[in-house]
């Protein structure tokens, strides 16, 4: 592995007590950096230091840090997850940076996502949107062996690229319109894309959308912003079948 | 105590339907009237909520994370096994029965693995029924893979995101019975105390992570599917929230913990490379499929791979066991990448790595085919290290990666507390002393699925439940206990960090109580951990106040319970005077350096029973008998 030399680095980050109350950005200095760091251990020096320095430290979610579960996140330098490509905040890593370098980290700002504290939001929006359709309704036992539904390959990869999505928000924080239309759509696409989807695709299409309009997320104008900054790089070909799909049911189709 | 397994009787393919025959049944009428709290939303937890919903039970869930998708389970890459036989390769129920048994060196409960075994197949059809998209081959039917050292090919997969995948159906199933109003959930909550009336569990205090608050729920029973204590080692692929605090407080409300000195140390992981490392990252051991595993043969060698001509690669697995090679298990694979660096043959800046390569697999099925069967694989392994290992040879080293050891379970999977249930990692019974690779997404799902929906109804219908509310004396206990550790936390007001406690705790551990144990250096640890432990409680510094959002406070409640556990732990690899699976002590090894058991006299599970901080726990055996897999040494040549 490279042994480039530490970075020292400014930050200027978000800091808010709670929902209600103002934020402001804040300037830290980050020393002694290694390149070989996660953005995120990155943040754990910085706040190991303000800790010890009786501050409180910057709260900011986190979980895997392998880049799965969509825990974390936050906009740096503009982008959520960062400048890097497909690629999430935990996998971000410090080599990406000069030394000297102004780095700026702000949460993921939506009218439907509140701030809980700092660069913690509330996402909750987002499980509404699955709850209101995002699955097949398959009680447990008694469903049928796996093998008698054939899915062609294609389509079967085809789900699973939409179904990678992990939920992690980026898409609504790049959308100028703070829509969710990316994230709906991978569920609506991967459920679509397969036989077992198909009896309740028309229905599960209505509800998820309308339920996304309830939440406050706005409607999509072709940016692509989402497809850019996507962790997953999801497509949005996927809103595009969704709209399909969308049109299908409105019109009345059987499904 | 006496521990009673509960193994019904009959031969073992018929004790499962023997058993579900003479459970009794709780009316669907009445079910409604019954409450399950269920902590934990990974496989095994949102699996089991989802399913007792559509049964009719009234549901409560609780995840530490903001939402229940994000559980642990996620994380898993390379597969789920399943007894389907789909590829005409031999496969059948009593064989993955056997290899479980065999590959968990003989330290687990029959009759569970069996049941296991049998259910494996339903998982994989109700997977399927629910969107999951599983690979598949061209003509649109499942494609399986050879997996962790199994010799037929039964592992299902969804490129290297299974894990993902399946929790994302179990979540899809949740979120129906949420929006059906059968489930109510409680996210960003963390269950700090058990709460247990008239001797059954009847209820949790949690707190509420985003307000601070002390919150009380009660129910009929409690399901615990909070995941293992990999995190007791601080550097784990664990995740960061992943916590033993749930089954920690469990043991001190009175559950025995089970063989918590089993601990599974992954062979395929990035190796470390500083010490403000936060977590190690797994890379999928079905890399070891393509992937072959060498050192330079001479210690020292500091040339670049490319520049070691074959003659001077030492392929350690190859050579040592030839008929598995580099799919030897998990166990089997970490020891000997440990024993290659210790000899002074381990690569990288540390030394402390060994080569998995892909040149030959490339050269054989070209990179289109490696790049579809691994490619995100490969893609992460990159962003994390900036080396391509299309080019170059991915280095890994084994890390803590899964805990065996867990809350005893009957079978049942009830613990020695009435009314407390326990499911996936957190339970003990399937895997023994050691997992075999896409064994726990298969136990998470059969516990939740298939198994607990059955099994509790037989409890909840042969149990007198008085009505219990929030305001009985043993929640009122139980809410002063949490609020006091909480005070005590805040209180100590010192000058180390909570990660630093965290962090020494996880240097102690992994030195003395890693990939290889002996009585000398687990002697030292525990007195060691009992000095970290007061250590912590005179000067750790946890800032700002008990209420509100606190993520210091969480990981100090967290480190707390770790610091007591750790010893438990301890104590456990201390008793078992053998080697067997993941726990390895030096002194009991086969000439060729296997685990040597010692089946006179450990043929065991040992379950502890809490007597109080500072006291030694109180051993309970239960006696595990192979009627139908034969006692042998487990050998991979």
């Amino acid at each position: 592995m490279s042994s480039k030399k530490p970075l020292n680095l400014t930050l200027k980050v978000w800091r808010q007590e709670g929902p209600k109350q103002r934020g402001k950005l804040v300037t830290y200095q980050a020393d002694n950096i290694s390149p070989e760091m996660s953005f995120l251990e990155m943040i754990d020096v910085v706040n190991e230091k303000l800790t010890l320095e009786g501050q409180e430290p910057i709260a900011f979610d986190h979980d895997c840090r392998e880049g799965i579960c969509g825990m974390c996140g936050a906009v740096v330098n503009g982008h959520p997850h960062g400048p890097e490509k497909g690629t999430t905040l935990c996998q971000l890593h410090m080599r990406h940076f000069e030394d000297g370098d102004t780095i700026f980290i702000e949460p993921f700002r939506a009218r439907a996502f509140k701030v809980i504290k700092d660069l913690v939001v509330d996402r909750s929006p987002l499980d509404k949107i699955i709850q209101a359709g995002g699955y097949i309704s398959a009680n447990t036992g008694g469903t049928p062996d796996a093998n008698s539904i054939p899915v062609p390959q294609r389509n079967a990869d085809k789900a699973m690229d939409a179904a990678q999505c992990i939920g992690c928000g980026a898409c609504v924080a790049a959308c100028p319109n703070a829509s969710a239309m990316l994230f709906t759509s991978a569920k609506i696409s991967h459920l679509a894309l397969l036989p077992q989807g198909r009896p309740e695709a028309a229905r599960r299409a209505i509800q998820m959308l309308e339920c996304m309009d309830e939440m406050g997320f706005g409607n999509c104008g072709n940016e692509r912003e989402c497809e850019a900054e996507c962790p997953k790089e999801i497509s949005i070909t996927n809103i595009a079948r969704m709209n399909r799909e969308f049109i299908k049911a409105a019109l009345g189709s059987e499904e | 105590m006496v521990l009673d397994a509960k193994i019904p009787g009959g031969p073992i393919s018929e004790k499962w339907d023997r058993h579900r025959f003479e459970l009794k049944l709780v009316n669907p009428a009445n079910k409604r009237k019954f409450t399950v709290l269920v902590v934990g939303t990974g496989l095994a937890g949102g699996s089991a909520a989802a399913s007792l919903a559509e049964l009719g039970y009234n549901v409560k869930s609780f995840c530490i994370q903001d939402s229940p998708r994000r559980a642990h389970s996620i994380a898993a890459q390379g597969g789920i096994n399943a007894a389907k036989n789909y590829q005409n390769d031999g496969d059948s129920i009593w064989r993955l029965f056997y290899d479980t048994v065999k590959g968990g060196d003989f330290r687990a409960r029959e009759a569970n693995v069996y049941r296991l075994a049998q259910v494996s197949t339903e998982i994989i059809d109700q997977c399927v029924a629910q969107g999951v998209p599983f690979a598949r081959e061209y003509g649109g039917l499942l494609a399986n893979r050879s997996f962790g050292g199994a010799q037929v090919s039964r592992t299902f997969y969804a490129r290297g995101q299974t894990g993902q995948q399946l929790l994302l159906g179990a979540y899809s199933a949740l979120s129906r019975q949420i929006k059906a109003g059968k489930v109510e959930m409680f996210p960003r909550r963390e269950m700090l105390e058990l709460v247990v009336a008239d001797g059954k569990a009847r209820g949790i205090v949690t707190r509420n992570l985003i307000t601070g608050e002390t919150e009380t729920h009660a129910g009929d029973a409690v399901v615990l599917c909070t995941g293992g204590y990999g995190n007791v080692f601080f550097l784990s692929t664990n995740a960061m929230a992943c916590n033993v605090t749930a089954s920690y407080r469990a043991y001190r409300k009175g559950a025995c913990f089970a063989n918590p000195c089993y601990t599974q140390i992954h062979p395929t992981c990035i190796p470390v490379h500083g010490d403000y490392q936060s977590k190690l990252t797994l890379m999928s051991e079905s890399l070891r499929n393509d992937g072959r595993v060498w050192v330079p043969k001479t210690p020292g060698d500091k040339r670049a791979p490319k520049d070691i001509p074959e003659s001077e690669r030492d392929y350690y697995l190859e050579i040592k066991y030839p008929s598995f090679g580099n799919l030897v298990p998990r166990d089997v694979a970490s020891r000997n990448a440990k024993a290659q660096c210790d000899s002074g043959k381990g690569v990288g800046d540390t030394g402390f790595a060994v080569y998995l390569d892909f040149a030959d697999a490339i050269k054989r099925d070209g990179k289109a085919v490696i790049e579809k069967k691994y490619g995100n694989l490969f893609q992460m392994y990159e962003k994390i290290t900036a080396e391509n290992p299309y080019e170059t040879p991915m280095m890994i080293y084994p890390a803590v990666h899964y805990t065996m050891g867990g809350l005893w379970v009957d079978y049942n999977l009830m613990s020695t507390i009435d009314g407390l249930f326990v499911l996936g990692e957190a339970n003990f019974s399937d895997h023994g002393a050691n997992r075999l690779g896409a064994s726990a997404l298969m136990q998470g799902l059969a516990d939740g699925y298939f198994v607990l929906p059955y099994t509790i109804g037989g409890y909840l219908a042969g149990t007198q439940l008085p009505a219990i509310g929030t305001d009985h004396t043993a929640f009122k206990e139980a809410v002063a206990e949490t609020d006091e550790r909480v005070s005590r936390l805040l209180a100590v007001k010192g000058k180390r960090t909570v990660d630093d406690f965290h962090k020494a705790l996880g240097h102690i551990m992994w030195e003395y109580c890693g990939m290889s144990r002996n009585n000398e250096g687990l002697e030292k640890a525990r007195e060691m951990v009992k000095s970290l432990r007061a250590e912590f409680w005179e000067d750790v510094k946890v800032p700002a106040g008990g209420k509100g959002f606190n993520q210091s406070l969480e990981r100090a409640g967290r480190v707390a319970d770790f610091l007591e556990f750790a010893e438990l732990l301890l104590i456990d690899a201390r008793e078992r005077q053998e080697s067997c699976g993941g726990h390895f002590n030096e002194a009991f090894q086969t000439e060729e350096n296997e685990a040597l058991r010692d089946d006179e006299n450990f043929c065991h599970v040992a379950a502890w029973e809490f007597t109080g901080v500072d006291k030694d726990p109180v051993l309970v055996k239960e006696p595990l008998t192979f009627e139908h897999v034969k006692l042998t040494q487990r050998s991979y040549k």
